[in-house]
């Protein structure tokens, strides 16, 4: 198969049919979380809410480390996964700093000044 | 007749949506942000537009990964505000215009566009974002609203060279509806903006401002961009802006520009705004 026109974007991973298909039950688990009695028993226990859903338990571990660039790779998008840090009550803002790896005051800094370059660097 | 008589594009950042419902529009932070709306909310009040054509993107809302619909045409008569994660924004409920809406359904799919029609919608900051933006804080909209959703959430988005050739075909039955109706298009989302990865954080003020520059000038041309410029240059969230080629192939090929706003930031965002009229009409 030809190769994708998006593959090496820095730091970008494109949500794609195949990305879409290996991620289909850790966002529709993301998607249960819309609903507020899913989201109080999620929070209550976390491990026995998500082995209701077939996901893998990469997937499953990478939700309870909150690591969204791990769950993006395992076919997470960042519209359902903001489901969980909505749940956490945190703000897009303090996810997309999380992923960078900056500090959100960093990062917050760097959006003020006008944000990263498409290169991937930013200032 | 039915007449189309302006074209407006607009950011939808959900931050936007929460800072005015927490009562944070005067802050330094935020205060630019609406003062690029000023103009556009004096305008608006002036021209009383019937009905909205609003061409959005639902954000995992309505829509999961269950029925991903490219097009989606929403023909209810009411549209409730979504509860996203953090409970429904206090805005009004959104009045439709089912019969226009049907009718538009039934010409745009006989010109070779295949819509989803959507009876039933709940409708996110996508949607009732752009509203708060030039509409304020009223008790009830002052118009009737025809949400139209496309799908930029699973790649590949339909092409801007397909949003454009669409928009002219949504004109085509806005304008032989029987009714005497004022209306306009609207094309939400961008610019600039990546949500996710390493990468996030990413504006691309140079790309954006010729974008600005292209889509009232230079529409047909900009409708061929491919997808991979979208992505490298505006960000993996910044392809949105084919959503607003729809709301430029409605409006004439030759428009005037009303009026402009560029700012960075908003949250993660460059907001673009543009309010755009027929050459006749002006």
């Amino acid at each position: 198969m030809e190769e994708k026109p998006y593959a090496h974007l820095p730091g970008t991973v494109i949500f794609d049919a195949e990305q879409s298909r290996k991620g289909y039950h850790l966002n529709q688990f993301c998607m249960s979380l819309l609903k507020a009695p899913n989201r109080e028993r999620f929070l209550a226990d976390e491990h026995t809410y998500l082995d209701e859903w077939p996901m893998t338990q990469d997937q499953k571990q990478a939700v309870m480390a909150r690591d969204y660039n791990r769950m993006i790779a395992l076919g997470g998008n960042i519209y359902f996964l903001a489901k969980i840090f909505s749940t956490d009550g945190k703000s897009f803002q303090y996810a997309a700093a999380l992923m960078t790896g900056m500090s959100q005051e960093d990062y917050a800094k760097m959006m003020l000044d006008g944000g990263r370059k498409p290169e991937g660097k930013h200032g | 007749m039915a007449k189309l008589t302006a074209g407006i594009a607009c950011s939808h950042v959900p931050a936007i949506g929460a800072a005015l419902d927490n009562g944070k529009s005067g802050d330094d932070y935020w205060k630019p942000v609406f003062a690029g709306f000023d103009f556009s909310k004096l305008w608006i009040a002036a021209q009383k537009p019937d009905v909205v054509f609003l061409v959005y993107n639902d954000h995992a809302t309505a829509f999961s990964l269950d029925l991903i619909p490219t097009f989606a045409i929403g023909c209810a008569s009411t549209f409730q505000p979504a509860d996203e994660g953090w409970g429904a924004r206090p805005v009004p409920v959104v009045e439709g215009a089912p019969e226009l809406a049907a009718h538009i359904a039934q010409s745009v799919i006989e010109n070779d566009f295949d819509l989803t029609i959507v009876n039933r919608m709940d409708v996110d900051h996508g949607l009732t974002v752009p509203l708060s933006l030039m509409f304020g804080q009223p008790q009830a909209w002052p118009c009737k609203v025809i949400p139209f959703a496309v799908n930029v959430v699973q790649y590949p988005p339909p092409s801007g060279r397909r949003c454009y050739m669409l928009g002219k075909a949504i004109r085509k039955a806005i304008e032989s509806f029987p009714d005497d109706l004022n209306v306009q298009v609207w094309g939400t989302g961008g610019m600039s903006h990546q949500l996710q990865g390493p990468r996030a954080g990413l504006i691309n003020r140079e790309w954006d401002n010729r974008f600005l520059d292209r889509i009232v000038n230079d529409a047909d041309d900009l409708s061929k961009t491919p997808h991979i410029e979208y992505v490298r240059e505006a960000g993996s969230e910044g392809i949105e802006l084919v959503m607003w080629l729809i709301m430029r192939g409605a409006m004439d090929d030759e428009v005037q520009q009303i009026h402009r706003f560029y700012h960075v930031p908003a949250s993660n965002t460059a907001v673009g705004h543009l309010i755009l009229k027929n050459k006749e009409t002006a």
